[in-house]
């Protein structure tokens, strides 16, 4: 017998052969985007950056009745404007890798809202399916959805979820792999706008399709992002054809003619009202009582016990963080103790010094991240995830707003309490350059688990608890005023907060455990390198007498201005390695640790506030170099260096005439 | 009735009539130099369409909203009388009649233009009377020049009693008439929902000077003061609805 067709089958071309498949997940923030990505994934996933980016990607496998899908979780966005960097990457991976299917998740009790994001898929020409998620919220918010009606309405098919539960799971990923067996649809796009607009998207779209300007956007998008004015598509267009961008921009200039609105606003307020008409007609609200929910939402942004929950969580994630960070940082260190002193050596052969070098910085490592790190992402995220941080943001815009940035800016500022590092890295979240950058400023001066230690270790056990105290006051003054003066030098306007409030809800078990892994993954790439070679390199200079005669070309200002003793020098480069460096070093260079035998409490107490501020410690500034580059890195550590000097030298004065 | 006699006539009784008080036929007629019976007529249907209160003893006068487009016709006339003065250099005699002309045709948008442009001229040229207000939400000129200077956009009509969200009280409710702000905010706040004609509902209004939380298609979304300031609705009064 012989076989009447060759040997690539037309359904197994489509299916790529072997079967395998890309799932791209995309959709707003907060609509339950990473359960949905961790029920499909479980343990496979891999988050970094995206190529270049500073945006998160996340990726993971899914083995499907013998497939073998990729699955690939955008960031959560509301449009495909250039609004933000997530916003242009989800948009360039859609449109420039072409994913198998992408999958729409939404909100089903935010459906209006949502569903402007979905019209912006659907008009990209993707081949698409929705995971309708949350519909337990819904539920409870007393609404109904008529899946049918929405499928008909939008040309796409729909599936109800409960992610959290894993309810449509199964369903979907059937859904998901019919929609890539079918390819891209090339049937003319169910999304419409007025006739007036119609036309012109049409003649526009018609112009690139002749011109054959090989974009990798579908032409009729291309011509919508065009009359929209957008910069990045233009900039695409107009370097193969700038003729285009005249036409683009005449018949953009018609609509809002026609209109009396800007164009771009035009296209948002259609697309809003076919959003809003679609919702309505397959949407069912029912009165309902109001929840658990929305009434905590009304104690935590009440005017009087707001503040109250705003300090009481800000309070306790701190709490919580040092209870639980220190009972376990001394397990741990007398753990590690055991198997070999940790403290800096300085004696002994080079080997020695630099084993000895390498082993201290990977327990100064160990004793950092998995006490006081660890256990403040995990409350983190659960605080994130619930919806009261967002809460607590609210609370505290005003605030905030005198250092120029505004309550989103909170939540990189108080992971900067567990360390620098990941705070730094989730200034992402703020719009602007700008707004980072002062953030991460502001950051730089946080009083992380490090710094705490120094602090504990130095003021409290030597000087006394109110002294201690006075120090974490004198930081935040310090924060507060080097931000005003920032906000002054660093060029530019402060956007003011744009923000969802999301409903509160129960944390999400796997979503916490990502987040923490996440972050504490970024950590560890960052910190142990520069801990164990910082430790080990600064060890043998040590050891090899180098620090020694720079000791003394800064004991100018360490003894002369700072009136700290002769070896502090020493200790401040040691400490660059790692804050609490300056601590542990101390009581190797004196051999006792008993430090107040060798320093006044006026030493300890400037030792500790230079000690927190001179520099960023070495993973602080890799970080920065790596977010905004060297320039700004050396920038903010000259801040630093120069603050550090000053506030040192008065406070020197001044505590010398109190104590 | 064209647009343009309704206006003329709203500008004569706006003229004519000194703290609110009726204005006569025969004031009105000696002012147009036409008969009184003409302007009965005019005069009624100046009343049919809400714009004055007449009745035939005691004369017309400008109802609330009559009183506010004639401002701006006068406002509109007597900028326009400014800049054929200061920058055509037309005589100060020639001036009002050619103003008469132009103003029924100059948008609000020209006149907003113009003002600016003219620097905020506060008197006209020719008989020193006052240029009215603009209705524009602007504590002052100098806000104005600040902020077209910015470079900032706008959506959305500016409309009479427009109301910045962040005068509401938790609870109000309103129609999203007009947003202004740079682009990106602009288009962030339309991206997420807050489109011309969009009913919203204030939520929270945080205290010293904070965010205004507003709900909108289903969603909340906090703003902070210095955005919620340029967002502005018409509000719905509770009490006008069912």
């Amino acid at each position: 017998m012989t076989r009447h067709f060759p040997i690539h089958s037309t359904e197994k071309t489509l299916d790529n052969g072997s079967g395998n498949l890309t799932f791209a997940l995309a959709g707003n923030a907060n609509v339950g985007k990473s359960v949905v990505f961790n029920q499909l994934t479980g343990s496979s996933q891999i988050i970094g950056n995206w190529p270049g980016k500073t945006v998160e990607s996340a990726q993971g496998v899914l083995n499907f009745e013998g497939r073998k899908i990729a699955v690939v979780d955008l960031p959560g966005i509301y449009s495909f404007s250039t609004y933000s960097m997530e916003e242009i990457v989800s948009r360039e991976y859609i449109a420039l890798e072409n994913p198998d299917v992408v999958i729409n998740v939404l909100d089903a009790s935010v459906l209006e809202r949502n569903l402007f994001f979905t019209i912006q898929l659907i008009e990209m020409g993707v081949p698409l399916a929705l995971c309708l998620n949350q519909m337990d919220a819904a539920k409870k918010k007393g609404i109904t959805i008529d899946r049918k009606r929405l499928e008909q309405a939008l040309g796409v098919p729909v599936v109800p979820t409960v992610a959290i539960r894993g309810e449509g799971i199964y369903e979907l990923v059937k859904t998901a792999i019919k929609v890539a067996q079918k390819g891209r649809s090339i049937e003319r796009s169910s999304i419409k706008y007025g006739v007036e607009i119609e036309e012109r998207i049409e003649k526009l779209a018609q112009a690139i399709k002749s011109q054959n300007l090989t974009l990798r956007y579908p032409p009729r998008w291309v011509a919508i992002k065009l009359l929209e004015n957008d910069p990045e598509i233009k900039k695409v267009v107009s370097s193969k054809s700038p003729d285009m961008i005249h036409e683009a921009e005449l018949l953009a200039t018609e609509i809002s003619q026609i209109h009396k609105e800007p164009c771009f606003a035009v296209l948002a307020s259609e697309r809003y009202s076919l959003a809003s008409k679609i919702a309505n007609d397959a949407l069912r609200q029912s009165k309902v009582e109001i929840t658990f929910s929305e009434r905590l939402d009304l104690i935590t942004t009440h005017r009087m016990f707001g503040y109250i929950t705003s300090a009481g969580v800000i309070a306790g994630l701190l709490l919580w963080t040092f209870t639980v960070g220190g009972l376990l940082s001394t397990v741990l260190s007398d753990a590690l103790g055991f198997l070999q002193p940790v403290n800096p050596s300085f004696n002994g052969s080079v080997v020695g010094i630099l084993w000895n070098g390498v082993f201290s910085g990977l327990v100064a490592g160990i004793t950092l991240v998995i006490p006081y790190v660890v256990p403040f992402y995990v409350m983190l995220a659960v605080i994130e995830d619930s919806g009261i941080l967002t809460r607590v943001a609210f609370m505290m815009d005003s605030a905030m707003h005198k250092i120029g940035l505004h309550g989103k800016a909170l939540i990189p500022l108080i992971l900067g309490y567990g360390c620098n590092v990941p705070a730094i890295r989730g200034c992402r979240i703020m719009e602007t350059r700008r707004e980072r950058l002062l953030a991460a400023f502001a950051i730089t001066f946080v009083p992380c688990a490090a710094r705490t230690i120094l602090i504990l270790g130095l003021v409290a056990a030597f000087v006394g608890a109110g002294w201690a105290l006075a120090l974490y006051a004198i930081d935040l003054a310090i924060i507060l005023a080097l931000g005003r003066i920032a906000l002054k030098i660093v060029p530019g306007q402060s956007t003011g907060l744009i923000m969802e409030m999301h409903s509160l809800k129960t944390p999400s078990l796997s979503v916490v455990g990502k987040q923490t892994w996440a972050r504490t993954k970024s950590l560890i790439y960052i910190v142990f390198p520069a801990y164990i070679i910082g430790s080990a390199l600064v060890q043998v200079l040590y050891a090899i007498g180098v620090l020694r005669p720079l000791s003394d070309v800064l004991s100018p200002l360490t003894v002369g201005w700072l009136g700290l003793p002769a070896i502090a020098g020493i200790l401040l480069i040691l400490g660059v390695v790692r804050k609490e460096f300056i601590l542990l070093a101390s009581v190797a260079v004196f051999g006792s640790t008993n430090l107040a035998l060798f320093m006044t409490p006026v030493q300890l107490i400037t030792l500790a506030l230079v000690g927190i501020l001179y520099l960023p410690c070495l993973s602080t500034i890799a970080v920065l170099a790596r977010e905004f580059g060297w320039k700004a890195a050396a920038a903010i550590s000259i801040a630093n260096f120069v603050a550090a000097l000053i506030v040192g030298g008065v406070a020197f004065r001044l505590l010398s005439l109190v104590l | 009735m064209s647009s343009k006699s309704v206006e003329d006539y709203l500008k004569a009784l706006y003229i004519l009539s000194r703290n609110g008080n009726s204005v006569t036929t025969s004031e009105i007629s000696d002012h147009f130099k036409i008969a009184p019976a003409s302007v009965t007529e005019m005069l009624q249907k100046l009343a049919k369409k809400g714009y004055a209160k007449y009745s035939p003893y005691r004369g017309a006068s400008l109802t609330a909203e009559g009183f506010q487009a004639a401002e701006r016709i006068a406002r509109k006339h007597r900028l326009l009388e400014r800049f054929l003065h200061d920058v055509l250099r037309i005589g100060k005699d020639r001036v009002h009649v050619q103003a008469c002309e132009m103003e029924h045709s100059l948008s609000d948008d020209a006149e907003e233009s113009l003002c600016r442009f003219l620097n905020h001229p506060d008197k006209c040229p020719d008989d020193s009377k006052i240029i009215p207000a603009c209705n524009l939400p602007f504590s002052s000129c100098e806000e104005c020049m600040e902020v077209h200077n910015k470079g900032l956009e706008e959506v959305g009509r500016r409309k009479q009693k427009l109301v910045s969200i962040v005068n509401l009280k938790e609870g109000d409710q309103g129609k999203v008439s007009f947003i202004r702000g740079e682009h990106k905010v602009l288009q962030r706040l339309l991206d997420m929902g807050l489109t011309p004609g969009t009913k919203i509902n204030v939520v929270r209004v945080a205290p010293l000077r904070g965010p205004v939380e507003v709900g909108v298609r289903g969603s909340r979304i906090a703003l902070g003061q210095d955005i919620a300031s340029n967002v502005f609705v018409d509000v719905l009064r509770k009490d006008l609805q069912r």
